[in-house]
């Protein structure tokens, strides 16, 4: 599976970690809505980590396209609350 | 508001694929990608400039202010000394808001300064991947027939996309931080010319709106004990220097 971090690159991982990212994923959404920034700032960290441990990043002459890709490292909960949950998601 | 939203994951996913979508189609990515990407390349460059510009203003800025802060703390000193009690909280009260304006400052430059470096990473690696598409282009196109070597290159000409729209955010968010900053240089700029920066000598006596406006900014508690302090500190020795009318 391919993570990209927006803004710092992509990152090769084990199939078997995709599970572990998308319940964090939902469960930071959740903390989104209910407004809870402690928990999602928690969360989000916890993608990240699982990204940095298990990860190892794309060479750079590779060209591939990402499965998943996590906002960036310093999104603010403002941010994720208006642009990067489903929620937020306002079409042009 | 449950069941209203998606991943945070997929989200993104769906906003860089829309940047990719407003991109011509693959096949014709293939022709005048290349160049297309150079002119990205470009509009990286200026808004890594423009990040530099923002911040050495505000670093200039952050300057000024902190001579003000050790001038103005000497002054309430001088203030004191000559029992000016009001003169000194005045000082005290200009001091205070300065210094919540320097903290300000201090984070926005920091942020920009990481933002400048994530850029500079950004443009690299987009670099690194046009240099790979460009060879692996030429290698495909002599190893392969002309049907399969359209679907690997487009399948190439993906990945450099996402990177190119993946930095396309990064800029929108650096220009917006960027914004940010600018609109605060501009609002030190607009007190700095309102004379809330000002020697506390050249006001004497005026109370303007300003200085309310001070007071309201100004956390009462932490100028009170910087004068109980002070007070302290002057309260042994009474040969300091007098506070001469009109000093800077």
């Amino acid at each position: 599976m391919i993570v990209r971090i927006s803004g710092e690159g992509q990152f090769r991982l084990p199939d078997n970690d995709a599970e572990r990212l998308n319940d964090l994923d939902n469960e930071a959404v959740t903390a989104v809505e209910a407004g809870d920034e402690d928990k999602f700032q928690s969360l989000f960290d916890q993608m990240l980590s699982l990204v940095e441990s298990d990860g190892e990043a794309v060479a750079e002459d590779e060209l591939v396209e990402s499965d998943v890709i996590l906002p960036p490292r310093d999104v603010s909960f403002e941010e994720a609350a208006g642009e990067f949950t489903g929620e937020g998601l306002i079409p042009d | 508001m449950p069941g209203l939203a998606g991943r945070m994951s997929t989200t993104i996913k769906a906003k860089i694929s829309k940047m990719l979508d407003r991109a011509e189609d693959p096949a014709e990515t293939l022709d005048y990608g290349y160049r297309k990407q150079q002119e990205h390349l470009q509009g990286v460059k200026k808004g890594i400039a423009d990040v530099v510009t923002a911040k050495k203003r505000i670093q200039m800025q952050s300057k000024k202010l902190e001579e003000q802060v050790v001038k103005l703390d000497t002054q309430a000193r001088q203030a004191l000394s000559q029992n000016r009690e009001d003169l000194a909280r005045m000082a005290l009260e200009r001091k205070t808001a300065i210094q919540a304006e320097l903290q300000g400052l201090d984070t926005q430059v920091t942020q920009l300064e990481q933002q400048q470096e994530q850029l500079i990473e950004n443009e690299k690696r987009l670099r690194a991947k046009i240099e790979a598409f460009r060879t692996k282009k030429e290698v495909i196109k002599a190893q392969y027939s002309a049907a399969e070597a359209q679907v690997m290159i487009s399948e190439a000409a993906s990945g450099v996309g996402e990177e190119m729209a993946d930095l396309g955010l990064a800029m929108q968010r650096a220009e917006e931080k960027t914004e940010d900053m600018k609109a605060r240089a501009n609002a030190v700029g607009e007190l700095e010319q309102a004379g809330v920066f000002e020697d506390i000598t050249q006001l004497e006596g005026g109370s303007s709106d300003i200085d309310r406006e001070l007071a309201q900014l100004s956390q009462g508690a932490q100028v009170d004990d910087e004068l109980a302090k002070m007070k302290a500190e002057l309260g042994s020795g009474s040969d300091s220097p007098a506070l001469e009318e009109g000093q800077k």
